[in-house]
């Protein structure tokens, strides 16, 4: 490294060279850009197809009454348009795109995570209440046990004039006489019919329509509900693929003036209470219910609930003290290595490195479903050969699977440590070293007070955002423990080495219901606490720099 | 800006280039947009020959033979049916999410012990089977039957039975002890093997034992279906069949260590004459050469060793604004024996409609060992709950084997944590 530190003159020459050259490189290009025809044509040509599309979306956007992003593309298109014809902005022509994809995909999905995290989103609340209500109504109708199917037509009024759109069921009952009813009028029966093969073909007054005929009124057709007689008791006939009927009565009985759900067995009234679903008076939900806001409720929740609370604080100290603990061991490991291995004394040290970067370049979750096995506790790698057979339980006994997750963690780690450090130790000049040696000062002592302070400077927003990445370090805990094992005495559904995040997955897929709005509270405190330990340590840091 | 005549240039230029791009894919969106408008309209506007179109989700191994019921389909009705494919271990989660923007298809692929959720969630509508219900092996419409309502057309019954090597043990064993004496006789290294998770053990594969102890995890209700309201597990065949799990672990019969891998690979390697597994791991002994029996669970209780099975289907949308198309395409083609015998031929799993389930018994031993166990499995309980049941259930199982407390004292614990989360 002393070699090339010396020759620092040619080489500023060549550096300011080169600037020159890049310069003008710069300078054809803006000129391209204003005046090079071709290139304006394959602006004109790519904003033109962009436009295109954004008018397409949007269209398609609107006829779904999707006002708001029909707005956006439209507003986003045309911004884009313009920053790419205006003359100048070179800088927003180069964040454009970025910005596009940042929004899109950073900003729009932290958002939305807000928006959840103060609605009850989740199994059960699902959807709007007019859906909730919808499935409701189909969920509650139930078939009359041991009630014949019927060969069911579909009927309109015949004639030009007067005829309404209404549609009639006509079925053929037991005794062989005709039955024709509407939504309105209960079935009835009606002699001016011909049936064949136990079906309806043709009725006075009446059009049968045809099976593609049904196939353009669907809804209609299956929405429709024909009361059996004048006695609501009896049930009321209802098709679903416009061939075959059957007679169901509802366990719920929907008022919309009122807009409550009566149980037509118990009586019970369920009514919107404003808890996003229809509750009865003893505080008994029907589900499904649908998606309403709640305010501060999950976030209450996330720290009052005494089954999620106890677990919480166990949970949050040991994700800091994962975090942190990861981010020390590789740091030391990866620090150490790489003084080792810049260490002119080491031969043969290109290839030593080149094996040290190996851990890092295979999948994290690869390697961590390779450790798993090789921590079996009768059959890994780890107790048969290094241990001799021992049966340690690695992975099952709490304390352990703390460290050995940390391990696991090192193991995956140390690599990107050892890059940096190696990266930051070649830019420290080696007449520090060597300055200080001639005061006086030894190996160790040179490299503490001198190299490792500059180090640290450089360093230190590496080790912050290496603290805030396994502080989210989903991918080992779920491959490895599973954030196991558990004290299944306790009680509680968090095992020993889960972490926050892993914790709101279970929060949010594994519970007894998903529970999309409190994991997204989760994941708002889990961005707070990251964000608020990265401002603070950066703080620290700058002022650590204006001290050297 | 210097000038302003290249700006106005450049900007008509742009937006002839888009007037020509929508030119080029107008003809499209007019026509949808004219649909919509008929669809929305009173109805008698509607030319007669506007049919819908279905979409189907279906995983990659369903949808050739699904082409084939589709292209029928359409022959016969005129209604094209979309196929999407779609991973089947996210069609859940995917049909609960975009079932309510519309953007849902009509019909799914799926298994039963979704349903708690997708009812739940108020997006699968029933579907009435009439008197088709009859045609279709009992356990499966149990299984597609949930509060009452039957909500899909079940297609093939999936459940674990004992695979035997019947060059190591040349009897099926009548009894839970009687394997383990005829697998160490076989001087085999492993009686007997059942892929186990150190964490969680397997509460799915342990279950037949269990039911052999009479501690099913809810009781059922006279349709068959489970009530979720009165949880059985906890009850005194449920303490002895704890007692069993941790004598079993501490004999080295049950062992968390061995993970499903290595339960395979050491069948496949002979050093098991014993394996209680699925379907799904019978072609890897087979390609290995293991001459492989398939045997009824044997029970360690005193009763029958049932398992659970898992029974797939296809559902309906309860957004689908073709329910009429959609009923038809499900009843009348998914159904119809012949699509049920081609989706036995790629699936390998015991059909849900009694009479391809009775060829496919006949000409195939496999089938019909899994089928014969099946035939008296209960269905997997489908409430929604489940994911937290099978969490506690687990870890307790897990603790147990591995002598870590009081079995008695572990299941009742476990059994009071499953009531507080079914709750």
């Amino acid at each position: 490294m002393a070699g090339e530190t010396t020759s620092g003159r040619p080489k500023q020459r060549a550096a300011a060279r080169r600037m020159t050259r890049r310069q003008k490189q710069a300078s054809t290009l803006i000129d391209a850009t204003s005046s090079g025809w071709k290139l304006m044509l394959f602006k004109i040509v790519v904003l033109g197809l962009l436009c295109a599309t954004a008018v397409y979306a949007a269209l398609v956007l609107f006829m779904n009454q999707r006002w708001l992003v029909g707005s956006l593309v439209i507003v986003g298109a045309a911004g884009l348009t313009w920053i790419y014809l205006k003359r100048g902005a070179l800088p927003a022509k180069y964040l454009a795109p970025g910005l596009v994809f940042l929004l899109i995909f950073q900003i729009f999905v932290v958002l939305y995570s807000g928006y959840v995290a103060f609605t009850n989103y989740g199994t059960g609340h699902n959807s709007t209440k007019d859906h909730a209500i919808q499935a409701i109504m189909l969920q509650a109708q139930e078939r009359v046990p041991d009630s014949p199917t019927y060969e069911v037509s579909v009927l309109e009024d015949s004639g030009e004039l007067l005829s309404t759109d209404e549609l009639y069921l006509a079925i053929v009952a037991g005794d062989g006489e005709v039955l024709i009813g509407s939504e309105d009028e209960p079935l009835e029966p009606s002699s001016a019919a011909t049936v064949q093969d136990g079906r309806v073909v043709a009725a006075e007054g009446y059009d049968v329509l045809e099976f593609n005929e049904l196939l353009n009124r669907q809804t209609e057709i299956t929405d429709l509900s024909v009361a059996m007689s004048e006695d609501p008791n009896a049930g009321y006939l209802r098709t679903q693929d416009g061939r075959r009927a059957y007679v169901y009565t509802s366990r719920y009985i929907y008022d919309e003036m009122a807009d409550t759900m009566t149980s037509s067995e118990t009586g019970t009234v369920y009514s919107d209470t404003g808890e996003g679903a229809f509750v009865a008076d003893d505080g008994e939900q029907l589900l499904p219910g649908w998606r309403i806001n709640v305010g501060l409720d999950n976030f209450v929740n996330a720290v009052t609930e005494d089954s999620i609370r106890g677990p919480l604080i166990y949970v949050t100290l040991w994700t800091f003290a994962f975090a942190f603990l990861s981010v020390a061991t590789t740091f030391a490991l990866g620090l150490f290595l790489a003084v080792v291995f810049n260490d002119k004394r080491m031969t043969s040290r290109k290839y030593y490195r080149l094996v040290m970067i190996l851990p890092y370049a295979f999948p994290g979750f690869l390697s961590a479903l390779v450790w798993a096995g090789m921590m079996n506790q009768e059959f890994g790698f780890l107790n048969n050969v290094l241990f001799g057979g021992a049966s340690i339980p690695w992975l099952t006994d709490p304390w352990l699977a703390k460290v050995s997750i940390l391990i696991v963690n090192l193991w995956l780690g140390f690599p990107y440590m050892f890059l940096v450090c190696t990266g930051a130790l070649q830019s420290i000049p080696e007449e520090l070293t060597e300055a200080a040696q001639v005061d006086g000062a030894k190996a160790f002592q040179a490299f503490r007070s001198i190299k490792l302070p500059l180090l640290l400077t450089a360093l230190a927003p590496l080790l912050i955002s290496s603290f805030a990445f396994n502080f989210n370090n989903f991918n080992l805990v779920y491959m490895l423990t599973g954030g196991g094992p558990r004290d299944v005495s306790a009680g509680v559904s968090v095992g020993s080495t889960d972490i926050l995040i892993s914790m709101v997955y279970k929060v949010a897929f594994v519970g007894a219901q998903a529970d999309y709005g409190l994991a997204s509270a989760f994941s708002i405190l889990i961005f707070i606490i990251v964000g608020t330990i990265s401002v603070l340590a950066f703080r620290k840091t700058k002022a650590l720099e204006e001290l050297n | 800006m210097r000038t302003h005549a290249p700006d106005i240039f450049r900007i008509s230029a742009v937006l002839s280039i888009s007037a020509l791009a929508l030119t080029a894919c107008g003809g499209d969106g007019g026509d949808n947009a004219a649909n919509a408008d008929e669809a929305d309209g009173d109805g008698d506007t509607a030319a007669p020959e506007a049919a819908g179109e279905l979409e189907v989700w279906v995983d990659a191994d369903r949808a050739d033979v699904l082409a084939d019921a589709a292209s029928d389909f359409e022959d016969d009705t005129g209604i094209a049916v979309n196929l999407v494919q779609q991973d089947f271990a996210e069609v859940r989660d995917q049909f609960v999410s975009q079932v309510p923007t519309g953007e849902g298809p009509d019909i799914a692929v799926g298994a039963h012990d979704w349903l708690g959720v997708l009812v739940t969630n108020g997006v699968v509508a029933p579907v009435e089977l009439g008197d088709a219900a009859e045609d279709f092996e009992d356990v499966a419409i149990e299984a597609w039957t949930y509060d009452g309502q039957v909500y899909g057309v079940p297609y093939s019954i999936e459940n674990i039975a004992l695979l035997r090597n019947a060059d190591l043990v040349d009897q099926a064993p009548d009894s839970f002890d009687e394997m383990i004496d005829l697998g160490e006789e076989s001087g085999a290294s492993y009686p007997f093997l059942v892929g186990l998770d150190a964490q969680t053990a397997d509460p799915y594969h342990l279950y037949p034992f269990q039911m052999s102890f009479g501690a099913p995890v809810f009781g059922q209700n006279s349709d068959g279906s489970y009530d979720a309201e009165e949880l059985t597990i906890g009850n005194e065949g449920g303490v002895e069949f704890a007692q069993w799990l941790s004598d079993q672990g501490e004999a080295g019969t049950l062992s968390t260590n061995i993970d499903g891998d290595l339960a395979l690979e050491n069948f496949v390697d002979g050093e098991s004459p014993f394996l209680l597994t699925g379907p799904w791991n019978v072609p890897a002994a087979e390609e290995a050469g293991i001459n492989v029996e398939v045997d009824g669970i044997p029970a360690a209780g005193d009763q029958e060793a049932q398992p659970f099975a898992g029974v797939q289907g296809f559902f309906l949308s309860a957004q689908s604004e073709n329910t009429l198309a959609a009923t038809t395409f499900l009843v009348d083609y998914v159904g119809s024996p012949e699509v049920q015998q081609s989706l036995y031929e790629v699936g390998g799993r015991a059909p849900a409609l009694t009479e391809s389930f009775e060829s496919a018994m006949a000409e195939d031993d496999i089938v019909a060992g899994f089928g014969e166990v099946g035939a008296e499995a209960v269905p997997m309980p489908a409430i929604p709950e489940m994911g937290a049941v099978w969490d506690y259930w687990g870890a307790s199982q897990a603790a147990i084997i591995n002598g870590e407390g009081d079995p008695a004292g572990l299941w009742e614990q476990m059994s009071e944590d499953i009531a507080e989360a079914t709750e």
